[in-house]
């Protein structure tokens, strides 16, 4: 089975026009030596149906968030992609395109991308956001690498270690070739101690990285890293959660310098962990040490007004090595599923939804640490997730108990937390029904909490967020 | 046709109060007072666009009939392989047992997905012949910055400490952009007039310090370097790596492998060879193979098989760690594996041959209307140049042409790309295209050459937008839409 066009008939006439006897011949340019003699040892091509059978049944030996509860969290959610996502970013016109690179037939994709980039930057109050990055974490490494190129010091960079682990690990990956010092803040209680950071920062500092709402979900200390960082001459980067926003104040109400996010809970499916969106914004003043690609504004010809590939002189393509990133792609599909998604929340959609985290998470908690089985490991706030330590400590016999019941409990922090290796992180997002948050208790819990049913009488929603108009 | 009311931008279509998509108060009872502290609540929400769900609709519906795509029109722009991407491969990757799955699931929860994935690692390693195979890298330059860190792992392990990075002018400016990413120096050198490595200029700048030599085979000219072999014998010989740049590994699938042919580390670019969509700029993925030395370097994790279970091994001492979060572009895998399945061995080489008969037969009809500097015969792609146009007084006779061929309905060649060649353009046909679209695009651009100049310089004519002015846009960047 294959996609080609040309019949045996088609293949001779157009070697007649080249001037050749045989397919072979075009290879001729080849040594002989380095031809291969035998076919390649895969399967046999499969048709459409045999294909479709095949991925059936390999997609069947899965678990997923359709046939199980999934409170797993940890940068990737499972929160709701309405139809309109999945119609819109399905068309061929938008996803069988690439780069703009002749405008005049890319003014679909171009004028996405600089919504998208208007979009980031009303959610998180920046001043400019490129047109995407890769993912989540090496978005927070290139971020990294601006405030080390922006502020001229490259000794020491410093985050916690309530910042995404995996990110942390890009971080450390994409700064090994540079050797610089990579400091990590501890948490002991689930967040940094306010004055943590400023002891962390030095004259050579070139910037912190905080995550707020951290991989525990609970808040950083946003005012004190910001005041820590800019004392010292230091950027603040902060990793944010987009569906916070609805809710938390945005990145750039705190005054940091570059936000940077992983962007798949804004309308892209978990599809085991990618293709993802990386988001980044920064203040004015950094614009041109931006990574990847940017939309801007000009007129045509007539003055239309129209959208173009722009500051293209930072990009690997023009400025070869002395490019400010290699980054030769952005992750268009991603990005529009985003612009779409943020499009149909809107303000109060957005509001909803986090409210529905805040809330639900909240019930969550509160319903397994009733019985004394699992304690909340800490004290703080949090958003949307939470980390609870199993009081016996057999925290895998619980999770494989709920698994059974097509469970995905929650996320065992101990392969990059050892202390921690009796706590689960679990996520809660508007997706998990008061019903799947009880059955999730349930059977976390065994038999003993079936006693534990609870009264949901009245609006318990009015009174606990602290202010919730426009 | 055009609806310019529903392409206003998003935020002129906003009205106080309109709704799309509504999520219901919370049906839970909790008993925490204070769930979030006031210092950290939001005044109000972000300042999004309030519209309708018809409003989106419409809106995004339209825009996409603003772009030109593979579904819609052909593509011959070189180097990017926009070859038709099959639908079969958007359902069957849109499965929920692959797209509705957790990347922190338990193994034994999706033994279908990483039985998938490593049954692709091997079908990589038997089409590259190189046994070691990382999936993690998120594009073709984010694995060549992965296997560049690798090179820097294996000759530290080595105790050897190597500076360089080699690539030709003609490659790509991923090449020593990665390079300087992964603390190298990037050293260029030159190609021959017809386009190969200068083989005394490779000699010139070989030393002990070379760590490794980036090539692009077939290059970026479409050419396949003959004296491959000898390059890369001659980069071993002081202990160098060779990195085969996968751009172009459409033109031989089946036919040679980049083992054999002496490279060490490669990329592939699935959205490219294996059809995964190009998404308007993205995503795509750039899974890397390397020799069997070479694999204890690889990121973590990748997936392995014991005893009939699939698993994400982590324990890899020696690993340069991750380059990214989560496991890979997963989405972009999968179709890259329906794409292999559906081929085959058989098919995969007649992938290769038909895409290097489409450009052959393409430039055999194209090579009297405007100079092929590199000879009358290519692999998958080939460059022309419209330099003599600048005789006839085209100051940018490739863009001209270009624009031009938009309004016949083609999608433009790469331009002014590699830089080698002036006034250059670059046309991949790949394989999905008829000859009968090959044959229109040839008539088109024989008639475009003999218009009038000015049609040329002020093409296009019938899209959308005539040309931008570029100038302005970088002069004072408008990056984002404000009220006024």
């Amino acid at each position: 089975m294959s996609y080609w066009s040309n019949t045996a008939e088609d293949q001779r006439a157009m070697l007649e026009v080249i001037g050749l006897e045989s397919i072979d011949a075009l290879f001729d340019v080849i040594p002989q030596q380095l031809k291969r003699k035998t076919p390649l040892a895969i399967r046999p091509g499969m048709t459409e149906l045999e294909l479709s059978q095949h991925m059936q049944a390999l997609a069947d030996r899965n678990r997923h968030t359709a046939n199980s509860l999934c409170f797993l969290g940890g940068g990737a959610y499972d929160h709701f992609v309405p139809a309109v996502v999945d119609a819109l970013a399905s068309r061929g016109e938008f996803y069988t395109s690439y780069t703009p690179y002749q405008p005049e037939v890319s003014q679909g994709n171009l004028q996405a991308m600089f919504e998208y980039q208007t979009l980031i930057c009303q959610l998180t109050g920046m001043d400019v956001s490129n047109a995407s990055l890769y993912d989540g974490a090496s978005a927070a490494a290139e971020a990294v690498l601006m405030a080390i190129n922006a502020t001229g010091r490259s000794r020491r960079v410093v985050t916690a270690s309530s910042v995404h682990p995996e990110y942390r690990q890009v971080l450390a990956t994409y700064l090994a070739p540079l050797g610089v010092e990579l400091c990590t803040v501890p948490a002991p209680q689930g967040q940094v101690a306010a004055e943590a950071w400023e002891a962390a920062v030095d004259p050579e500092t070139a910037c912190l990285l905080v995550q707020h709402p951290n991989f525990f979900g609970y808040l950083e200390q946003m005012p004190a890293a910001v005041e820590a960082a800019h004392k010292a001459g230091a950027l603040c980067i902060q990793v944010f959660d987009p569906i916070s926003l609805g809710l938390l104040r945005r990145p750039g109400d705190f005054d940091v310098d570059i936000a940077v996010a992983e962007g798949q809970c804004l309308g892209t499916p978990l599809q085991f962990g990618g293709p993802y969106l990386g988001i980044l914004a920064c203040r004015e003043s950094l614009v041109r040490r931006l990574p990847g690609r940017l939309a801007g504004q000009t007129v045509d010809r007539l003055g239309r007004r129209c959208w173009v590939l722009t500051l293209q002189t930072r990009e690997q393509h023009i400025r070869r090595e002395k490019a400010t990133s290699n980054i030769c792609t952005n992750q268009g599909l991603l990005a529009l599923r985003a612009a779409i998604y943020l499009a149909l929340l809107g303000p109060m959609g957005l509001r909803e939804v986090a409210t529905q985290c805040l809330y639900k998470s909240h019930y969550a908690l509160e319903r397994l640490t009733e019985s004394k089985q699992f304690r909340p490991a800490f004290s703080g706030h949090f958003f949307k997730e939470f980390v609870v330590r199993a009081a016996d400590g057999k925290l895998d016999e619980r999770l494989k108990e709920a698994e059974k019941q097509n469970i995905l409990a929650g996320l065992p922090l101990g392969r990059w937390y050892p202390e921690l290796s009796d706590c689960m992180l679990v996520c809660v997002t508007e997706n998990r029904t008061r019903a799947d948050i009880d059955a999730w208790a349930e059977s976390l819990l065994g038999a003993q909490a079936g006693t534990h049913a609870r009264s949901t009488a009245g609006d318990p929603v009015a009174s606990k967020i602290v202010r919730t108009g426009r | 046709m055009r609806n310019e009311q529903a392409t206003a931008l998003l935020f002129e279509l906003s009205r106080p109060g309109r709704r799309a998509v509504r999520f219901a108060a919370p049906d839970v009872a909790v008993q925490t007072t204070e769930l979030l502290p006031e210092w950290a609540l939001a005044d109000k929400p972000p300042p999004l666009p309030e519209v309708s769900e018809s409003d989106v609709v419409r809106h995004f519906t339209n825009l996409s009939a603003r772009n030109m795509s593979v579904d819609s029109h052909f593509y011959p722009l070189g180097s990017c392989t926009m070859k038709y991407n099959p639908k079969r491969n958007e359902r069957l990757a849109s499965l929920p047992g692959f797209s509705q799955v957790h990347p922190y699931q338990p193994d034994s929860t999706v033994q279908g997905l990483l039985a998938c994935l490593f049954e692709l690692q091997e079908m990589l390693a038997e089409i590259s012949g190189l046994p070691g195979v990382s999936l993690q890298p998120a594009a073709g330059a984010h694995g060549e910055l992965t296997a560049l860190l690798v090179a820097a792992a294996y000759f530290r392990h080595r105790g050897e400490r190597r500076t360089k990075v080699l690539s030709p002018d003609s490659a790509h400016g991923t090449n020593p952009a990665s390079a300087r990413m992964a603390g190298f120096t990037a050293v260029t050198v030159r190609s021959t007039p017809s386009g190969f490595v200068d083989l005394d200029d490779l000699r010139r700048q070989l030393d002990g310090q070379v760590a490794v030599l980036m090539i692009t085979n077939p290059n970026t000219l479409g050419l396949f370097d003959p004296h491959i072999r000898t390059i890369a014998d001659l980069v071993h010989d002081v202990g160098g790596l060779v990195y085969l740049d996968g751009a172009n590994m459409n033109a031989v699938l089946g036919i040679t492998r980049p083992a054999d042919c002496g490279a060490d580390m490669m990329h592939f670019n699935p959205h490219k060879t294996f059809s995964g969509p190009h998404g308007g700029g993205g995503p795509g993925a750039g899974p890397i193979c390397v020799r069997s030395d070479l694999e204890p370097f690889l990121p973590v994790p990748v997936v392995a098989r014991r005893n009939g279970h699939y698993f994400l091994d982590y324990h890899r001492p020696e690993s340069i760690g991750r380059v990214r979060a989560f496991f890979g572009n997963v989405g972009v895998l999968l179709r890259a594996y329906c794409y292999l399945l559906t081929h085959g061995p058989d098919g995969l080489r007649k992938v290769a041959e038909n895409a290097v008969l489409n450009a052959n037969y393409l430039l055999a009809r194209l090579k009297r209307l405007l100079a092929c500097p590199q000879g009358d015969r290519c692999m998958h792609e080939f460059v022309l140049t419209a330099e003599p146009l600048r005789r006839r007084g085209l100051k940018q006779p490739a863009r001209d042409i270009a624009k031009r061929l938009l309004d016949y309905g083609f999608h433009a060649p790469t331009v002014y790309f590699p830089l080698t060649v002036p006034e250059a353009l670059m046309i991949e046909p790949t394989e999905t295209e008829s000859k009968e679209t090959l044959d229109a695009f040839a008539d088109a651009l024989e008639k475009i050459l003999q218009e009038p100049l000015d049609l040329l310089q002020e093409a296009p004519h019938s899209t959308p937008i005539s040309r931008p002015d570029e100038v302005q846009a970088a002069r004072n960047p408008k990056l984002r839409w404000t009220p006024d």
